[in-house]
């Protein structure tokens, strides 16, 4: 089985499925590091995406999506444990 | 109309701004052209597949396309009422020409009523759940359906943060909503946004609907809403209402607003148990409205009705009216023949519907109805009428027992003018 990832791509398609985007920011721009609450998402569009994010990738967020103010902290999260499932 | 003898209110409680959204008009132009001319927004139902209900038709808002007039991020967490309470909200603040950030925002109240909640979001949410589990229930599910979440999403998009709420008393609430402002303005909040906007035809909703027992199960869009007619069996739903900006006067004349009218009067009752003998509440709710605006019978230039369409409750409606206005004493008509009734959205939209006929000079007409001379009714049937309106009265009752009853008065005929007879 191949390891999957979740890729900062991934992420912008699903926050816009989830939340939409606010009209302000550039999601294609470099959101890598740029807070949550910068690019216009409050804790309830977090949730959803993390729901989102769990549905589609099979992992189990729980409750640490609120410890996630970036992108980029987000997305190693996700991925830690993907390579966790496969192990 | 401002004409001999007649000056403009400059005191109490008044609408700055205008925003509908209608079966028969998006907008306040589009909605003003129709009603005017008694074009009706009825129709065989699209949103889903009526085929398989007793009711098929309702009156849809046409051509509203939610992403044209909303950010992105509004999109995901919305039903289709508060969207179409949010644009509603925008274009009754840019008619009123007011600018929420410039503002001071506990200065600034939102006040609406609602009949049913955000019906579709909710089905599609409830529908996730039972057929794929709680994980897949938007976590937006957690107000996106709630009575209240018009009031907050208007509040929230424009940073209002004065006294705000909904009131929900079914097809009264719209009435009892702006009631209700006008109680925070008084108070000595300078904006309140009210009005209501309900939109429920989905399945889920419609089923829900169907379970009063009034919906008309006719497929014909022009004998389906017969009020005060022989021929009247039943009701059409339909979706919509309309937003009002209401400020005190005398903020509004200090920053040389239009004025449309004054909330002059309101009165609501509750019906007691029907088995009391102690009758219905509305002519109470009327009497209470014409108290409360210092006016008497006599000074009533027309009476939108609350209409119901079904024989027992038409004929409480007449009596009441009859009672208090004498046969025929004041002209009444039913907008709400074009529309369908809107729930908490019908009252403020013959609010505004009264707004707009007498800055006009004109009543909208009745459609479709052939008056049953029994009720003894000035009804304004097929064709508008033109006259001069001082004050109109608008009444909505709600499934329940619910009675309101609102007066709105355009201007004060001066004492020593031409129509003494009707002085204030």
């Amino acid at each position: 089985m191949s390891h999957r990832t979740f890729a900062l791509e991934d992420l912008r398609r699903i926050l816009i499925v989830a939340a939409g985007a606010d009209e302000s920011v550039d999601l294609h721009g470099d959101i890598i590091d740029t807070g949550f609450e910068e690019l216009g998402y409050e804790s309830l569009a977090l949730l959803e995406t993390g729901g989102l994010i769990e549905r589609e990738f099979g992992v189990s967020l729980e409750d640490s999506m609120v410890d996630m103010h970036t992108p980029r902290a987000l997305i190693e999260a996700v991925n830690i444990l993907l390579s966790e499932t496969v192990a | 109309m401002s004409g001999g003898g007649e000056t403009p209110v400059t005191t109490g409680v008044v609408v700055t701004g205008l925003g509908i959204v209608a079966p028969n008009g998006l907008g306040l132009r589009d909605f003003w052209s129709a009603a005017r001319t008694g074009r009706s927004g009825i129709g065989r139902i699209t949103h889903f597949d009526p085929g398989q209900y007793p009711a098929r038709l309702a009156g849809e808002v046409p051509g509203f396309v939610a992403e044209r007039h909303l950010p992105g991020r509004l999109i995901p967490q919305t039903d289709r009422m508060t969207r179409l309470a949010l644009v509603a909200t925008d274009w009754a603040l840019r008619d009123a020409g007011v600018r929420p950030a410039d503002r001071g925002e506990f200065d600034m109240g939102v006040i609406t009523a609602s009949a049913s909640g955000g019906f579709e979001f909710g089905q599609g949410e409830l529908r996730k759940l039972w057929s794929r589990g709680s994980r897949y229930v938007s976590a937006y599910q957690s107000f996106a359906w709630f009575y209240a979440v018009n009031s907050g999403q208007i509040s929230i998009r424009n940073g209002m943060k004065g006294p705000s709420g909904v009131v929900v008393s079914d097809q009264a609430g719209g009435l009892d909503a702006v009631a209700q402002a006008r109680r925070q303005i008084r108070k000595g909040t300078g904006l309140v946004v009210s009005g209501a906007v309900d939109a429920s035809i989905c399945p889920w909703g419609w089923v829900a609907q169907f379970a009063s027992g009034r919906l008309s199960t006719s497929d014909d869009p022009d004998a389906a809403y017969l009020p005060f007619d022989r021929r009247a069996s039943g009701q059409v739903a339909g979706e919509g209402g309309a937003i009002l900006i209401m400020e005190s006067a005398e903020n509004a004349l200090a920053r040389g607003a239009r004025v449309y009218g004054e909330i002059a009067g309101y009165g609501a009752t509750f019906d007691p148990n029907p088995t009391g003998g102690r009758g219905a509440g509305l002519r109470k709710a009327m009497e209470l409205a014409l108290t409360d605006a210092g006016l008497a019978p006599g000074q009533v230039d027309v009476v939108f009705a609350d209409a119901a369409g079904i024989p027992e409750l038409d004929l409480a409606e007449a009596r009441a009216i009859t009672d208090l206005f004498g046969p025929c004493g004041v002209p009444v008509t039913a907008p709400k023949t074009m529309t369908g009734r809107l729930y908490s959205g019908a009252g403020p939209l013959d609010l505004a519907t009264a707004l707009l006929g007498m800055e006009e000079g004109l009543i909208p007409p009745t459609v479709n109805v052939e008056p049953s001379p029994s009720y003894q009714l000035d009804l304004v049937v097929g064709q508008p009428r033109a006259a001069q309106l001082c004050t109109a009265l608008v009444l909505a009752r709600g499934d329940g027992g619910f009675n309101s009853a609102m007066l709105l008065r355009r201007c004060r005929r001066n004492p020593t003018g031409p129509t003494t007879a009707d002085s204030f």
